[in-house]
């Protein structure tokens, strides 16, 4: 039975994206690496990880912003990766559509989740301009909590619902190995190149330190 | 600890106090909401150091204290120690309740717009990239989620730990710590390390995501589809999300691969 420990993962993943610690254990590189290694293979999780983490370079969770939630998803990810059938070229594509769309639902549980502290900070607004040590305490607390179980119910919801889907995909899957790798890849690339423009390019010389970059990283790869 | 500094009367802070306060900062999000954002947050993290005001925790300076610092607040979560260590000096040096309020709403802004730039736009990328780097190289698992990890909680806990001592140390002269050379010329050195590491760290995670024996076909076609890709997204200046496209190409993507064309 994996589900009880993919969902433990999924619930410190979701939470670690906000509320505690924010240590980054949630990003997709690591979330759907340990999602994996939980699922059995952590090599295939980090391969679907490695793939999330360059679209994720896209989104900042700055503030108040509206982003998704890339932790609970990357775990559901890695695991549906790592108990994928194997040698069909299909989970690949589904595992990182999988990430994106719980996300996305994740970005929205994180969002009703904020309104319902505000409810709840609301509803105690007389015992918080008293001063009162317990309300403080028992408004973090229940915080931690609802954000804990949005994760772990977002991983058990999202994980059962998708494991029958991506066995699915895998079976009828009628496109070849290297055109689904590349479409995964080159979708992948192009958010993360635009990302890292986004992100760097009001730098003086960060063009022609990217420039240079690439010519190493392309140099490495014919070579290899 | 007796500091010296910051405030008219130095004051003691026990280590159990210091570690109370610190251990807190990373839960100073759990109740994050749109009305208060992360004041009750302060307010928690600030709790530990308001018990030594004078009455206690059942004084009314303690009652007062922990009500003012439990309103709207807003800035960078690793940056928000700075906040509450300059807060906590602040109610404990019997600075008046007025200008802590405003010395309050004056942190928000420069700790949010610093704390961003710096870490969310520069720091958490730049470590990405790197184990993405470590993974084309051929990195496995364990190497690759290490170096992430231990790179980033690297400055993550260096910047909390740093933010609640110097908070502490000048109280409301703490602009003087925020002007450091750090936060100044550190988001453009990130960006340019950021870059070199984007240009290293693209092609060969790309290349291993495509895997081995597939040949250099599929890397010069998602080169190609890279560029255009790339070029239309950030010409279209944020007007569309980048993920929100991928979601969409994906799922056609899968529709065609198991129903279009099986049938």
């Amino acid at each position: 039975m994996t589900l009880l420990p993919i969902a433990l993962l999924g619930a410190v993943a979701g939470l670690d994206v906000v509320s505690f610690p924010q240590a980054m254990i949630s990003r997709p590189i690591v979330a759907a690496t340990v999602g994996g290694a939980f699922a059995g293979n952590a090599g295939a999780g980090l391969l679907v990880g490695a793939a999330v983490e360059l679209i994720a370079l896209e989104t900042l969770p700055v503030g108040a912003s509206r982003y998704p939630e890339w932790g609970s998803a990357s775990v559901v990810a890695g695991a549906l990766a790592a108990g994928a059938p194997p040698g069909s070229p299909g989970p690949v594509p589904m595992t990182i559509l999988a990430a994106l769309a719980t996300a996305w639902v994740g970005g929205w549980s994180m969002i009703a989740l904020r309104k319902w502290n505000a409810v709840r900070a609301r509803a105690h607004l007389a015992d918080l301009e008293r001063g009162s040590a317990t309300t403080v305490n028992a408004l973090q607390l229940w915080g931690l909590t609802a954000d804990l179980a949005r994760g772990a119910a977002l991983t058990i919801i999202s994980y059962s619902a998708l494991r029958p889907v991506v066995d699915a995909a895998a079976v009828h899957w009628r496109v070849d190995a290297r055109t689904s790798r590349a479409l995964v890849v080159g979708a992948a690339a192009a958010v993360a190149v635009a990302a890292v423009w986004k992100v760097f390019h009001w730098a003086p010389l960060s063009r022609m330190l990217f420039g240079a970059g690439l010519i190493g990283g392309v140099a490495l790869v014919v070579w290899s | 600890m007796v500091v010296t500094g910051g405030g008219a009367a130095p004051v003691p802070l026990s280590p159990g106090t210091r570690i109370g306060i610190f251990t807190r900062l990373f839960a100073i999000q759990a109740s994050w909401n749109y009305e208060l954002l992360m004041g009750i947050g302060i307010g928690f993290c600030v709790e530990p150091a308001l018990r030594s005001l004078p009455g206690g925790p059942d004084g009314p300076r303690y009652h007062e204290a922990l009500a003012r610092q439990c309103r709207y607040f807003n800035a960078h979560p690793y940056l928000a120690s700075v906040a509450v260590g300059a807060l906590a000096r602040t109610e404990l040096d019997g600075v008046p309740g007025d200008r802590i309020e405003r010395f309050r709403t004056a942190l928000c802004g420069p700790l949010g717009s610093v704390g961003d730039r710096l870490v969310w736009a520069g720091w958490l990328p730049v470590c990405s990239l790197l184990a993405l780097a470590v993974y084309g190289l051929g990195g496995g698992p364990l190497r690759v989620v290490a170096t992430f990890l231990l790179a980033y909680n690297a400055g993550h806990l260096a910047l909390r730990i740093w933010g609640l001592q110097a908070g502490w140390k000048h109280g409301m002269r703490v602009a003087t710590a925020l002007s450091s050379r750090v936060f100044r010329d550190g988001p453009a050195y990130l960006a340019r390390a950021g870059a070199l590491l984007a240009g290293i760290a693209l092609p060969v995670a790309l290349a291993r995501v495509i895997g081995p024996g597939q040949g250099r076909g599929p890397l010069a076609g998602v080169l190609v589809a890279t560029a255009v890709g790339s070029i239309t997204l950030v010409r279209m200046h944020g007007r569309a999300e980048g993920w929100r496209i991928a979601l969409g190409v994906l799922a056609a993507f899968v529709l065609y691969a198991t129903v279009l064309r099986h049938g």
